[in-house]
């Protein structure tokens, strides 16, 4: 059986990991690579980084990070965070990272899914999609969630798998920071639309939250934060108690 | 010695290094002569069928590699490296693979997520030389479209179900060629390259 994925994910500024509720009081956490260590020794199935301030000057401080923890780590690996034309994919991608996300550059010029993922392979692009419920319906966001785009998020998941994506990496913009729980009513129209796999964000507080964003919000795989930043589960517990709860894990 | 063959077909960067944690003095080449002279050979792949073999025979490395294998040189296919080894894929009219093994390459088509991605578990059948000490059941990364159908069903040495079980690695004397990612599978991972070592030094 295809395992569900529980996937930490490492925020990264300037080159050093950073803890905080909703991007305030940010918290040095260390080495992104001794992190990324630490998790691949805890089972994780694969690890994100997000480069929360990216930007040209600092792409060469996140280059490095990526080539460093290729050479270190043994499971697959993300990178998100200023991934807005084809070179800056090459260049994640020759690092070592085995996926890149975009989500901005994807919103402003969508034909950079076709041609990233034309180019080299849909199985390395990611599209991360902030969304936020309106009425009924939910809202594609940019910028780290503080610009509206006039978009139906639904739509835009279709659109992004009928472009090449091969993934989509879903964080709910009302649950994100919140601890209550993923938003599994967006989890589940979007996965019910899509056929390639949805990595649900934004919310988890519990484990059970993991559980219901699997069982109810059809996710494949879980993106997590501070459920394992600040040591409240390890990796180990979390798939344990996903597999008491008959979810295939990993162990 | 050991050849990493590279013609373009994604990084080699993370095979590489976990070669080298396997034990290997690892040469990344796209020079036949370095095939001929290495005591083993990788073909590692990730992308398109079509352009895998173009990339191959415009460097003339796909008669190379069927001359080193029928000399009895262990080699290890990854992903694409495992899928070329057979008469044809079927993205498109004109894939033709190397034809070592008979049977072709075919889609997921069965409406479950394509592509095939994440940690699946094998099912042995055989395990050769490179299944050694691994468990009924350890789980692999996987990320591919398309799953090759042997003909020859002794071939095979694991399968794994992802709607219906399909061929996950085959095996045949001095060949072993798998459609997960051993340099991406942490410990099991590293256990079948270690295997590997042990097959090229005869250790």
């Amino acid at each position: 059986m295809l395992a569900k994925r529980i996937i930490p994910c490492l925020d990264v500024d300037k080159g050093r990991v950073v803890k905080g509720v909703n991007f305030v009081n940010l918290v040095d956490a260390g080495d992104p690579v001794e992190q990324a260590s630490k998790y691949e020794e805890q089972e994780a199935d694969e690890l994100v980084f997000l480069d929360i301030t990216a930007s040209h000057e600092t792409r060469h401080i996140m280059t490095d990070i990526v080539r460093r923890t290729a050479e270190s780590i043994f499971i697959p690996f993300t990178v998100g965070g200023g991934i807005n034309d084809l070179d800056t994919v090459r260049e994640m991608l020759n690092a070592g990272a085995d996926k890149v996300s975009m989500n901005t550059a994807a919103v402003n010029n969508p034909d950079l899914i076709n041609e990233s993922s034309e180019r080299f392979g849909s199985q390395c692009i990611v599209v991360a999609i902030d969304a936020k419920r309106e009425g009924d319906s939910w809202t594609v966001y940019t910028h780290g969630g503080r610009t509206r785009i006039e978009r139906d998020a639904v739509q835009w998941a279709v659109e992004c798998e009928q472009r090449g994506a091969g993934e989509i990496l879903l964080t709910s913009m009302d649950r994100d920071g919140t601890k209550i729980g993923y938003d599994n009513e967006l989890n589940r129209a979007i996965g019910e639309r899509v056929k390639i796999p949805v990595i649900a964000s934004g919310g988890a507080g519990e484990l059970e939250h993991l559980y219901d964003g699997i069982a109810r919000g059809l996710a494949d795989a879980v993106l997590v934060a501070s459920l394992f930043h600040y040591g409240i589960y390890t990796i180990r517990e979390t798939k344990e108690y996903l597999a008491s709860r008959g979810v295939t894990v990993r162990m | 010695m050991i050849a990493l063959i590279d013609y373009e077909m994604g990084n080699l960067g993370s095979v590489s290094k976990a070669l080298e944690k396997a034990g290997f003095d690892v040469r990344i080449t796209d020079n036949p002569q370095t095939l001929r002279d290495a005591a083993g050979i990788v073909l590692p792949g990730v992308g398109a069928f079509v352009a895998a073999i173009e990339n191959l025979r415009k460097r003339g490395l796909d008669t190379v590699i069927l001359d080193e294998i029928a000399r009895g040189k262990p080699f290890l296919g990854i992903c694409l490296g495992l899928q070329m080894l057979f008469e044809s894929g079927d993205e498109g009219a004109g894939a033709q693979g190397l034809g070592l093994f008979k049977g072709k390459t075919i889609r997921f088509s069965h409406g479950l997520k394509v592509p095939h991605m994440g940690w699946n578990q094998l099912n042995f059948k055989n395990r050769g030389p490179l299944g050694a000490d691994i468990p009924e059941g350890a789980f692999f990364y996987f990320v591919h479209s398309y799953h090759v159908a042997p003909e020859d069903e002794s071939i095979v040495m694991c399968t794994t179900n992802y709607g219906y079980d399909f061929v996950s690695a085959i095996t045949r004397d001095n060949v072993t060629a798998t459609q997960f990612h051993p340099e991406k599978s942490q410990k099991w991972g590293h256990k079948l390259l270690a295997n590997f070592h042990r097959q090229v030094t005869k250790d």
